[in-house]
């Protein structure tokens, strides 16, 4: 508690004054409550050195360090949200950690309504999967590291959430990234894990060098990389700041970031090969961290990227709006042809992450978050019903599962109820938020948007899509006959708990904020600092609801059509295609051949041969060079030693031998003798005294 | 009865006790010539106490502190001759030369 001490005195209290730029809406301060919120950045960034040096001592092998971690954040960010319900909070913390010059490097903490949510989302549903994880994680030989890295993975989000500025979402956006390069590469006994691992790092590092463009543009032109600093210029609302010159491509290059983190077209490719990570981690990577951490940038910067008469980052919002809309019905069409489970439901994240950008660009911040919000609980149950699936049948491959159903009713049971969410069946979760993105989506449309309506007709589509692929999967999980060589059973307690966790919140989180009903999610979300503007739907647009369910109806029909359990040519089945749209679909638009042949080879091969020369001639130059220049230089120190060293000592070990040898004549042992030199002496002395 | 000659006998018996302290064999004479040197710095002490009439004869005092000496110094002396001839049935000084280097 001494470090307490040091820095409670020194934290500066931003809070906004008197809460009037928080648009109306009155907000707090959170009180002691959100002043210790750093306890649930900090803890997690710390266990995880904890479980590395002592988690194989303990009795669960670290496991307990990191689920009572989560546990702690969950329960943390459970009261921050009760709180925050009661009473909205926004305010933030900042303590200066360094200082260069007259610019100071602040780490802080920020606890409105988005960052509460964050919490929340990051702290419930990571525990549900950390429980989940020591069942699916049991028997590993890297238990311990895993939940290490898997720790830190939840600390970088919430470090990322946390922050009041650039620098530190930075900071947590590369932790992210470093803790899902380990898991990624968890089993990286088998290459092509590391290489989706490296592919996962790289094409973010793409999209990162977007995110610190973003970051500097907007610093120099803020003069800060406050996220506080920039919004105040952005509600002044000058046209004449720099800014609002600049805004436009601040705003483009941070949204470039956004697409890295959050998938979308095209720089999604990484985020399916994840799927080579264990399934714990798939679980949290779609559900709460790392994918959402563009979304959230995107929140975060919303008053930035409202319109404000072409001036700051408006511009941006149809491009925002397009490729979300591009990534949510082109990359859905992609999980019709994978046939190993986790890809469906990866490219189905991609696809969703594509409907809350799409929200985000048509300026719908309340419903792309709730989307986010309820995705997170369904998907993460998908992922998690997946991981059980698999567990059972040890394969990923749909063809070597079937007629699951029996061998796993919970696991259907909670599958089901995830999948429906997801495709957006009244009234669960995915219908709410789903419905609000389309209705967003239809007004932005009505205001005169081309752009919009296109989108429109996407989502729409999209949500076809997305019955059609998730009830191939159910189908041919589920039902029919059992195809492969395992024997499947049910999982353990500690899998199947957390599944009926998720599905409770899958099934009812919808009512967090259904337009109409209740909408209590939207005015969490208010709580910030700045106004949001008003963009949410206010009411379920009935008719567009009807014609989604209808379409999702006939998509869920023609799926059990073609996948049905009862048809007697299974095989013809598995073969389903359609000419020309599927071999495209299998090669995945040739987008990953684009970027291989495209940018990778032609990069590779010139930097691998130019690093080759630099190590050949360069590297082993130096190092032969500096060889031998310390051969020569110990030959010269040899001779030295060998010479003048040595010389010395033998010299004064010769004299000091001579001496004694000299000596020793008079120490003949003879005692008269000694008397008579002694006397001798005296004789020599007494001449002495008297002759002077 | 002048001060010289005192000194002159003192001086005879010095050296008579030297010669023999560093001449002879046998340890027990070698003794005796150390009793000799010390009577003969003592008549020197007692001749120059008498010559100079010190007040404090300080002179005879010290000759009687060193003929106490003398005497434990002869004890002493006497028991290691003593204690060498047992051992090796031999008081000749010229043969111990046990403490050479």
């Amino acid at each position: 508690m001494g470090i307490l001490a040091a820095i409670l005195p020194s934290v500066t209290l931003l809070l906004a004054a008197g809460g009037e730029e928080g648009g109306g809406v009155h907000v707090s301060d959170g009180g002691a409550l959100a002043q210790w919120a750093w306890l649930i950045v900090v803890v997690p960034l710390v266990v995880p050195f904890l479980i590395v040096f002592f988690g194989k001592r303990l009795p669960f092998g670290g496991w307990e360090l990191a689920v009572g971690t989560l546990a702690f954040i969950g329960l943390y960010g459970t009261a921050l949200l009760l709180q925050n319900a009661a009473n909205p909070i926004a305010t933030e913390f900042t303590v200066e950690v360094a200082r260069i010059g007259s610019y100071a490097i602040e780490w802080g903490w920020v606890v409105d309504g988005l960052s509460i949510m964050m919490y929340f989302l990051v702290g419930v549903v990571g525990f549900l999967v950390f429980v989940y994880a020591k069942g699916y994680m049991e028997g590993d030989i890297r238990f311990t590291w895993f939940f290490a890295s898997f720790t830190l993975f939840a600390g970088g989000m919430l470090v990322l959430v946390s922050s009041p500025n650039l620098i530190q979402l930075i900071v947590g956006w590369e932790l992210v990234g470093l803790a899902s390069y380990l898991l990624i590469g968890h089993y990286w006994e088998d290459h092509a894990n590391v290489d989706a691992a490296n592919k996962a790092f790289m094409t973010n590092k793409v999209a990162d060098a977007g995110l610190f463009i973003g970051a500097i543009i907007m610093a120099l032109s803020v003069g800060s990389f406050s996220f506080h600093d920039a919004l105040a210029v952005v509600a002044e609302g000058d046209a004449g700041s720099r800014l609002a010159v600049f805004g436009f491509w601040a705003g483009l290059a941070l949204f470039v970031g956004a697409m890295g983190k959050s998938a979308q077209f095209p720089l999604h490719v990484w985020l399916p090969d994840a799927m080579a990570g264990p399934t714990p981690v798939s679980a949290l990577m779609h559900a709460a961290t790392m994918v959402t951490a563009g979304v959230y940038l995107l929140g975060r910067l919303f008053p930035f990227y409202l319109d404000h008469a072409g001036i700051f980052a408006g511009g941006v919002r149809p491009i925002i709006m397009v490729i979300g809309g591009i990534t949510l019905f082109f990359m859905g069409l992609l999980a019709f042809v994978q046939n190993d489970i986790k890809k469906v439901l990866a490219y189905s994240t991609v696809s969703q992450l594509g409907y809350m950008v799409a929200a985000m660009g048509a300026g719908a911040y309340t419903a792309g978050l709730f989307h986010l919000f309820t995705h997170a609980f369904f998907k993460a149950l998908l992922f998690l019903g997946a991981g059980s699936v698999i567990h059972a049948v040890h394969s990923n491959d749909m063809s070597d599962m079937g007629g699951l159903r029996t061998y796993m009713p919970k696991t259907f049971w909670t599958f089901v109820v995830g999948t429906l969410a997801l495709i957006g069946l009244f009234p669960f979760a995915g219908f709410w938020s789903k419905d609000e993105i389309i209705a967003s989506l239809y007004a932005a449309g009505q205001d005169g948007s081309g752009a919009a309506w296109f989108v429109f007709a996407l989502a729409v589509g999209g949500s076809f899509v997305t019955a059609f692929y998730m009830g191939r999967a159910v189908f041919l999980t589920f039902f029919g006959e059992y195809k492969g060589h395992a024997h499947p059973h049910e999982s353990p307690t500690t899998m199947t708990a957390p599944l009926v966790g998720l599905a409770v919140m899958a099934a009812v989180g919808g009512f967090l904020n259904a337009p109409g009903i209740a909408t209590p999610f939207t005015e969490w979300l208010a709580a910030r600092r700045f106004p949001m503007g008003d963009h949410h739907a206010e009411a379920v647009n009935w008719g567009l609801a009807g014609l989604v369910t209808l379409v999702l109806l006939v998509a869920v029909f023609l799926a059990y059509r073609i996948f049905a359990p009862d048809a007697e040519t299974q095989a013809d089945r598995d073969r389903f295609e359609i000419p020309v749209l599927y071999p495209i679909l299998r090669r995945l638009y040739y987008l990953d051949d684009l970027y291989l042949d495209g940018v990778v080879r032609p990069i590779m091969g010139p930097v691998a041969r130019l690093v080759l020369w630099v190590d050949m001639v360069v590297v082993d130059g130096i190092v032969n060079g500096a060889g031998v220049l310390a051969r020569a230089l110990s030959r010269a120190v040899r001779g030295v030693d060998a010479r003048v060293v040595d010389g010395f000592y033998d010299g004064l070990a010769a004299t000091t031998g001579g001496g004694g040898s000299v000596l020793r004549l008079f120490f003949t042992g003879k005692v008269q003798q000694y008397a008579a030199l002694g006397f001798a002496g005296v004789v020599v002395l007494a001449v002495v005294f008297v002759v002077f | 009865m002048t001060i010289a000659q005192f000194v002159v006998l003192g001086a005879a018996l010095f050296s008579l006790g030297l010669y023999g302290a560093i001449t002879r064999r046998n340890a027990v004479l070698v003794l005796a010539g150390v009793e000799l040197m010390l009577a003969a710095v003592n008549l020197n002490l007692v001749a120059f106490d008498a010559y100079l009439a010190d007040q404090l004869v300080a002179g005879q005092v010290f000759t009687l502190f060193i003929i106490a000496v003398a005497a434990a110094e002869v004890g002493i002396g006497i028991a290691i001759v003593l204690m060498i001839f047992r051992n090796r049935h031999s008081a000749a000084v010229d043969e111990l030369d046990l403490m050479r280097y």
